[in-house]
């Protein structure tokens, strides 16, 4: 679905990203782990189009080249990031905010229902749909930010470290609402430093260090290899 | 005579409201003052008469008018503007090149037009109506319906349409709104030229109201719009409106009881203490700046 070949991407003079090849399969839950600064936040933000892939990168989704287009085009084609630190829009109503993440959508009867998916998936948004989204707690910012992605019934969804900040309580609920969008048929591209817990609800790892591709392989197989473990595990 | 002279207030108070709401629409999105606004007016109103005198008839010398002067500030952005904004230029930058734009726009205007008081027409008639003691002009009354209309269409414009929820959107996260897919530059476009278009009905009313236009004739009006929108909080339409009336109506009671001198200095001393009380204007909202 999503296959990435060389990507390199520049903060100015900063090479950001060494050359990244990975990819991700239709209906697959991927997660790409590492410390922080190792490029994973700007790996999402390249695929959606916000930084600017350097020539000669590869970005091939279902067949079209993301690196020639726009990040609003690139929503359009059913990629849709859920950025770190859930950058809700504060002074919207919750229900505007859901609204904004369909804008690119025009059939009202398939908005609708995706309305009562976010809701259905996020009972708590209905009870604040009026409510600013500024004056939600973290978790429900969280909630919203990924009810609002969802919005455009992603092909593959994006998501940059949602767990950051939140209570661990809170935590244990996003990953096992993120399990549960993945088994409903999303395909998602998880970016976490919570390593461990990515671990446990992904198909397939990439650990990135320095903006070069580590290691990767089996979620499964990443759990138990020594250096993995040793380098963002904790080992025991 | 009391009533004659709030009478008077209000129609310039919504002419001030109509400028103010120019300038508000453009800081909301891009948190950039456009000195250019009151030279836009000027713009707008050489437009019309230009127009109105090739006998087009007053509708399409108006719609024409606005797709022009909209059309100006839209290609403005998008060629100084937007490339400052790519840049990263400071706010500062983009203040100065809307200076410059207004004394650019002002001249073109002293050159094309001549920079003589040139007499406009009184477009929507020069009957006087009298109610009781109260006489206005005919040209009032439209000043009133039109401006209303548009400040009402403007308001729901921008809380129940999609391209308003969109405005909405970049205002608060550009970045974020760029994630849903909203097109911001087109949507910094929008609000370009609805901020044209409101400063060339402005121009249309007032314009027909006092019969003249001179290339110069946006200055004051667009320093007072300006201050208009400061007055009632900067980035709120609602705020700009009543800012608008506010500062109208205190101009025509100064001229009542005190004398037609102290007009100006009152508007502005009425600015400071309100802004005094209310650092933010009267409907503004603290500013939340997030990082």
């Amino acid at each position: 679905m999503l296959t990435i070949d060389s990507m390199n991407t520049y903060y100015g003079n900063i090479h950001a990203l060494k050359g990244i090849d990975f990819d991700v399969n239709d209906g697959e839950l991927v997660t790409l782990i590492g410390s922080n600064g190792a490029g994973k936040s700007t790996t999402l933000l390249t695929i959606a189009g916000v930084l600017k892939a350097a020539s000669g990168s590869k970005i091939v989704f279902d067949g079209h080249d993301l690196t020639r287009m726009s990040a609003p085009q690139i929503v359009k084609m059913g990629v849709t990031l859920c950025p770190e630190g859930r950058e809700v829009f504060p002074e919207l109503s919750v229900e505007d905010n859901l609204r904004l993440g369909a804008y690119c959508r025009k059939d009202k009867k398939e908005i609708a229902d995706s309305f009562d998916y976010v809701y259905d998936l996020f009972p708590r948004l209905v009870e604040r749909k009026k409510q600013q989204a500024g004056t939600l707690s973290g978790g429900e910012q969280q909630m919203l930010a990924i009810g609002r992605a969802l919005m455009n019934k992603p092909k593959l969804l994006m998501l940059d470290e949602p767990s950051m900040g939140l209570a661990p309580n809170l935590v244990l609920e996003i990953f096992s609402l993120i399990k549960e969008i993945h088994k409903q048929g999303t395909t998602i591209l998880l970016v976490e430093q919570n390593a461990n817990m990515a671990l446990k609800i992904a198909d397939r790892c990439y650990v990135l260090e320095v903006g070069t591709v580590k290691f990767h392989g089996d979620a499964k197989e990443m759990q138990n290899n020594d250096e993995v473990r040793k380098a963002y595990l904790g080992s025991k | 005579m009391t009533v004659q002279y709030l009478v008077n207030g209000l129609t310039m108070g919504l002419i001030y409201a109509l400028i103010a709401v120019g300038y508000s629409l453009v800081f909301g999105i891009l948190k950039m003052i456009n000195m250019a606004h009151g030279a836009i007016y000027a713009v707008g109103a050489h437009m019309i008469l230009m127009f109105v005198t090739w006998n087009l008839g007053t509708l399409p010398a108006v719609i024409l008018s606005i797709v022009f002067t909209g059309g100006l500030l839209v290609v403005y952005d998008r060629s100084i503007l937007a490339t400052l904004r790519k840049k990263k230029a400071p706010g500062i930058a983009a203040l100065v090149t809307t200076i410059g734009f207004s004394q650019i726009l002002t001249n073109a205007l002293q050159i094309i037009f001549g920079t003589e008081i040139k007499s406009f027409p009184a477009l929507f008639g020069n009957k006087m109506i009298q109610i009781g003691n109260v006489k206005f002009q005919f040209s009032q009354v439209y000043i009133l319906v039109v401006s209303v209309i548009l400040l009402l269409g403007l308001t729901l414009l921008i809380n129940k349409t999609k391209v308003g929820l969109a405005m909405r959107a970049v205002e608060q996260n550009s970045r974020a709104a760029d994630l849903m897919g909203i097109n911001a530059k087109g949507v910094i476009s929008v609000t370009f030229f609805l901020s044209g278009m409101s400063a060339v009905i402005a121009a249309l009313l007032l314009a027909s109201y006092y019969q003249t236009v001179y290339p110069t004739m946006g200055a004051m009006i667009g320093l007072k719009g300006f201050s208009a929108s400061v007055l009632g909080g900067i980035g709120s339409l609602f705020g700009a409106a009543i800012g608008g009336i506010i500062l109208g109506l205190a101009e025509s009671l100064t001229v009542a009881f005190l004398s037609g001198a102290y007009r100006d200095a009152v508007a502005f001393i009425l600015l400071f203490i309100i802004l005094i009380i209310r650092p933010n204007g009267l409907f503004g909202k603290a500013k939340i700046s997030k990082v």
